[in-house]
């Protein structure tokens, strides 16, 4: 596919390669603009693999990659994609990379392999990933899709990573697996086991929510 | 803008065709890497019965198993099968255990992993078996050994397709599994009583014999599964373990 060889798309030279503009594509998503917080997009996988740290992270990378390269490959092929086939044309990209993804995690990670693979694959219904294709990707120019893509996927990122840290932290007093509470000395800390059910993601969610649009000022219309 | 519809079909399957054509690249190209990470990752469930793996190499993995399992296969009586129905060969570590669950417990094969002192074949430290069941969302799986009492659980490890992260799926963590370890499957009168996990998790210690671990909390159905599978895969193998320790009885009066 064009969409390898195409990974450094030509620049127009009046504007530089991180200008204002652009550095605002990438920041808005993380805090004004985020697609979970603000769009409300992507809650349930927000909600399914926060439990703990590790399948949290790979999940955020797996959706990092999925998204730069579709939004890419839209870009790239935006004036060619019949507008009454672009759904399924987008479906079809993105169900490639995760199906991608989820070969190479089998080949070289298999214990994350066979951990993840359910919610891998449910990366293909992910709002954010085809809300970005269809939003951005599929008006505008490969370099700004992928930035936007980029800062989108990492919105979604922090979110899902801070959401987790929080429910592996209480919910089974660990982070990455590594018992915390015993470290520093606290013997039988409480856990909560609200925080290992879906239940706990809202709570924290609306926390972080609350904290943001508080500081944002954000109101909905 | 609106294209015509031969535009649209050739659009389609053009893209059809570069995508199929690029998964399907990607699936060849991957495939011996994926099934040697299936089989290092069986035979790391086998050794994780019997043996702590941290810190071991894929390739360490490897040798060991070469060198302290000996496998066999077995039908429901307990008789070795060592011939399919058509004359090949048959191998324990290609029995496939999910396929034999489909099947009626009379015409299946059941592997059989013993675990001996390295190099040593005959001086047998464990027996390990498979087990296979189903937990909340799906299919469960796993190894149990057995100790030479043929009694005493030395070990078990799980694995799971689609349990629930943080609760069912905490059946394939260390902490879960070592509850089982120096259970005992049969009691006082000879019985096969199994082993059988709690409802809940922190019950009282009194609640713990030597046939009952602690449960798994908001993962009751999980546990549920691992419970019955372990009681139906160790009443197919009780014809085995019977034979195995009258063998190993008669073997010590010699």
């Amino acid at each position: 596919m064009s969409a390898e060889t195409a990974t450094t798309p030509a620049v127009k030279q009046e504007e530089a390669l991180l200008s204002k503009r652009r550095k605002k594509i990438i920041a808005d998503p993380l805090n004004e603009d985020n697609p979970i917080t603000i769009q409300v997009l992507g809650i349930c996988s927000a909600l399914a693999v926060t439990t703990q740290m590790k399948p949290t992270l790979t999940m955020a990378v797996s959706v990092i990659f999925v998204m730069v390269f579709s939004s890419l490959a839209i870009s790239l092929l935006r004036n060619t994609i019949p507008s009454r086939v672009r759904i399924i044309v987008q479906l079809a990209v993105i169900a490639t990379l995760v199906s991608l993804v989820n070969e190479v995690l089998k080949a070289f990670a298999f214990d994350m392999y066979k951990q993840l693979s359910v919610f891998v694959g449910l990366i293909i219904t992910n709002c954010i990933v085809m809300g970005r294709l269809e939003a951005y990707a599929l008006g505008n120019k490969p370099y700004d899709s992928v930035l936007d893509a980029l800062g989108n996927a990492l919105g979604y990122a922090w979110i899902i990573l801070a959401v987790a840290f929080f429910r592996e932290l209480l919910g089974s007093g660990r982070l990455f697996g590594f018992h915390v509470f015993e470290a520093i000395g606290v013997q039988n800390f409480p856990t909560n086991g609200l925080m290992v059910t879906p239940v706990g993601a809202f709570i924290i969610l609306g926390i972080i929510i609350w904290v943001q649009r508080t500081k944002t000022g954000y109101v909905e219309h | 803008m609106s294209q015509s519809n031969s535009y649209v079909i050739k659009f389609t399957v053009i893209l059809t065709i570069v995508l199929g054509g690029l998964l399907s690249l990607a699936s060849v190209l991957l495939r011996p890497i994926q099934q040697k990470s299936v089989e290092i990752d069986t035979k790391k469930q086998i050794l994780g019965a019997v043996m702590s793996l941290e810190g071991k190499s894929n390739n360490d993995i490897l040798s060991t198993y070469d060198a302290v399992i000996k496998s066999l296969v077995v039908d429901i009586n307990g008789e070795e099968v060592k011939q399919d129905e058509s004359g090949q060969p048959v191998i324990a570590e290609d029995v496939d255990v999910a396929r034999m669950y489909k099947i009626s417990p009379e015409k299946r094969k059941f592997p059989v992993f013993k675990y001996h002192k390295e190099g040593k074949e005959d001086d047998v430290l464990a027996y390990i078996f498979p087990v296979y069941g189903v937990g909340l969302w799906g299919p469960i799986w796993g190894f149990l050994a057995l100790d030479t009492d043929f009694k005493t659980l030395k070990g078990v490890v799980f694995d799971h397709e689609t349990e629930t992260p943080g609760l069912g799926a905490r059946i394939t963590e260390g902490e879960v599994q070592n509850r089982f370890q120096n259970k005992k499957v049969y009691n006082e009168s000879g019985e096969l009583v199994s082993v059988t996990m709690l409802k809940g998790e922190n019950n009282p210690s009194s609640r713990l014999d030597d046939h009952h671990v602690d449960g798994l909390s908001g993962a009751t159905i999980t546990a549920v599964g691992v419970n019955d599978m372990l009681k139906a895969y160790l009443k197919f193998y009780e014809s085995y373990i019977k034979k195995a320790a009258d063998g190993k009885i008669v073997a010590y009066i010699e």
